[in-house]
């Protein structure tokens, strides 16, 4: 096997994926880079494809880039790890999270 | 995260100049409220939002409620509601523009549907519920009987208003932040002639001249709690709402009033969840059943402590109650609620943690009203809560969503430490001090929404908007043609453009943690004048010292550094109310330890602040400076 070259990096800021591009349904539109209320998004220097999450830690968690882009599934909301609940299934007790 | 080219061009020190009648700063409920009915006036408007209008402000990603609104459908009149909100708030409460407001706020909602708004059940989906006004088709919410409170698709808001505004030929710079206001003369006081604009992406300069200006651009938050670690950005409204218009009216010489209260941490401490994505009984939830662990329901009482046994008994007034007010600690007006005592019993074993919200135990027109609607509607829950909940496989039918009261970390009714506070990200802030115009101290300088003093929901927002762009609208058509002080904007540009100049300074996110270390260590609870003297000192070294050395390599973040500058000047102001008020008050969440004495008669009045000279000003209005609410409103609202 080849040798894998490691590297020092350093961290990366938290939360840092609010939103998650399927890169098969999103056309690159940038409506969502129109949309956002905090400028989270920039278009990627490539055409076509999705944005670039340049500031995630500024994420409002408000959904707008979702509720207007016009490919459905194309953008998934991902709440950070530290912000999901759990539920509970009245009949049967089973456990479940978001 | 690699670093790529800025995608955008650059035009730092690029100056442009527009000028128009009315200038609006901020393009959210107020801001595009205010745009509309200026633009009706058949004066040329201009409007500036740091965002993208279409989606921004506080109210851009929805809305559920739209409260205290007299209609044709209930029999509560403006004065009764002002009066409750002035009894709730111990007098420490707007009661002008709150007045206005509920004079206005039917025809306001009537108006927003004309635009293409939805604000009733038009497809019949609650047909004979019990919160249904039949030949309305209105959907009422917290008191079915009195019918005040309006259920509404909130979601369908602001883009219907954008639409309005550019079939109104607003002319809106999206993506452009106002820094500051210019003044006649460039004259702390004066006339206000304009403002200064930076826009986000380019980082090219504007000066917008107007004839008369309108701040829209909510309050200050972040002054207290800023962490992007704990959850994301911990602010209830959107984290860009910082306090620019505060800061800016202040620097120009506005009066502002109640700024020194504070409130404790609910919605934004660091520990709570999604907004309205836990289990609880309230506001968005309001009135859902709730169970223990094992599955035992929690009993609701109304004011009395009576316990109530059916759902539709939690919408209704007491026997002998006039009705309910949308959130109230005063008798007259408390809603029904889950048994006061419960955190005790639970303490005794009575009842498991954690609880859950039981939305299977609804009726189901109120569990469709909770999950679908109200979570749908307000914002910030149709893709967070409903899309990606229903997604993760939560079924309203079947299962009970945790909520996470007693534990630590839910958003209405969180155990936050006693001593962390928290501004301007409830409804009652300070904000700034206006007449029966609508316009502040300024000449020139009107303000409506969430920039004025002790605010209120949407429904405010939108009403005070619409009348200040009336009002803003008369006073241009016969002003003075403004001149601009070029030494004003040759200084204003210089502050701006600052932080790009230096390299490797501190950044913004490590300012507004210092600062709100400052404020919570220095002006929380409880407070002294030593405290808050250190509080003072510590702001002006940061002041002076990293704010001097702050650096931003691109417009996005010089935008953000220049956010953080206006919530340091914000917090200063909040610290000069703080020792100007030389009392303890329970209304105002105001605790001195050098002055113990809780709402003593001499200190029940408002007190102002303004820059006189660079001076800080101190003065004070009786409580109900307003006068005759009926009266004054009439003389003054322009209407026939």
């Amino acid at each position: 096997m080849a040798k894998e070259k490691v590297y020092a990096t350093p961290n990366i800021v938290t939360p840092n994926r609010p939103v998650i591009f399927d890169s098969k349904i999103c056309n690159g539109c940038n409506r969502c880079v129109a949309i956002c209320l905090m400028d989270v998004l920039i278009p990627n220097p490539k055409k076509g494809k999705p944005p670039i999450i340049m500031y995630p830690d500024e994420c409002w968690y408000d959904g707008c880039c979702v509720l207007e882009c016009p490919k459905s599934g194309a953008i998934k909301m991902n709440h950070p790890l530290m912000q999901r609940v759990r539920f509970k299934r009245k009949d049967t007790g089973e456990h479940f999270r978001v | 995260m690699q670093s790529i080219e800025w995608p955008y061009p650059i035009r730092y020190q690029k100056e442009s100049e527009v000028r128009t009648d009315v200038l609006v700063l901020g393009g959210g409920v107020a801001g595009c409220f205010a745009a509309i009915n200026a633009a009706k006036k058949g004066t040329m408007v201009i409007m500036v939002e740091k965002g993208a209008t279409i989606r921004s402000g506080a109210g851009g990603a929805g809305c559920d409620h739209w409260v205290h609104t007299p209609n044709p459908s209930s029999n509560i009149t403006a004065e009764e509601l002002v009066a409750y909100e002035l009894e709730s708030n111990g007098g420490y409460c707007n009661g002008l523009s709150r007045y206005i407001a509920a004079r206005e706020s039917y025809d306001t909602l009537l108006e927003l549907e004309k635009m293409g708004a939805k604000i009733r059940d038009t497809e019949d989906e609650f047909k004979g519920a019990d919160f249904r006004d039949e030949k309305t088709k209105f959907l009422f919410a917290y008191d079915y009987a009195n019918k005040v409170h309006f259920r509404v698709w909130g979601t369908t808001f602001k883009p219907a208003l954008y639409k309005e505004c550019k079939r109104l030929g607003v002319k809106i710079y999206d993506r452009t932040m106002a820094t500051s206001l210019l003044t006649k003369g460039g004259c702390q006081g004066d006339r206000v002639v304009g403002a200064t604009g930076l826009n986000i992406r380019t980082g090219e300069f504007i000066i917008f001249k107007a004839k008369a200006t309108i701040n829209c651009l909510s309050r200050h938050q972040r002054n207290f709690v800023f962490s992007s670690e704990l959850r994301g950005l911990s602010s209830f409204r959107p984290p860009n709402i910082v306090g620019d218009g505060h800061a800016m009216a202040w620097r120009a010489g506005a009066a502002f009033t109640m700024m020194e209260k504070t409130s404790p941490t609910t919605f934004g401490s660091g520990y709570s969840f999604p907004s309205y994505g836990s289990g609880n009984p309230y506001n968005t939830w309001f009135p859902c059943t709730m169970v223990d662990a094992y599955g035992k329901e929690i009993p609701w009482v109304d004011r009395d402590g009576r316990i109530l046994t059916n759902v539709s008994e939690r919408s209704r007034p007491a026997p002998g109650q006039k009705f309910l007010g949308e959130r109230s600690l005063a008798y007259n007006y408390k809603k029904p609620q889950l048994i006061p005592d419960l955190e005790e019993r639970i303490n005794r074993g009575e009842f498991t943690l954690p609880l859950y919200a039981d939305l299977t135990a609804m009726p189901g027109d109120e569990k469709r009203a909770i999950w679908g609607l109200m979570v749908g509607e307000e914002g910030k829950t149709k893709v967070p809560i409903l899309q990606v909940y229903t997604e993760a496989g939560f079924d309203s039918n079947k299962d009970l969503l945790q909520g996470y009261q007693f534990i630590r970390g839910d958003q209405m009714s969180e155990v936050g430490h006693p001593k962390e506070r928290t501004t301007g990200e409830i409804a009652d802030a300070g904000g700034l001090l206006i007449d029966w115009d609508l316009r502040t101290t300024l000449e020139g300088l009107y303000a409506a929404g969430d920039a004025l003093f002790a605010s209120n929901y949407y429904y405010h927002a939108a009403t005070t908007g619409r009348y200040a762009g009336r009002k803003a609208a008369e006073y241009a058509r016969n002003a003075e043609k403004p001149i601009i002080d070029k030494k004003q904007v040759k200084n204003e540009k210089a502050r701006v453009y600052a932080p790009i100049k230096r390299k490797n300074g501190i950044e913004w996110k490590e300012l507004n943690a210092g600062i709100c270390r400052v404020m919570q260590n220095y002006c929380s609870e409880p407070k002294n004048e030593e405290l808050m003297k250190i509080g003072s000192l510590w702001l002006r070294d940061i002041e002076e010292n990293e704010v001097m050395k702050a650096s931003a390599d691109n417009p996005h973040k010089l935008m953000r550094t220049l956010e953080v500058m206006d919530i340091l000047t914000c917090s200063q102001m909040v610290i000069h109310a703080s020792l100007a008020r030389k009392a303890s008050s329970t209304f105002l969440n105001f605790l001195r330890l050098d002055y113990p004495l809780l709402d003593p008669p001499e200190w029940r009045k408002w007190i102002t602040i303004k820059l006189t000279n660079g001076e800080v000003d101190i003065g004070e209005l009786p409580i109900g400076f307003w006068g005759s609410l009926e009266e004054n409103y009439e003389a003054h609202c322009g209407l026939p």
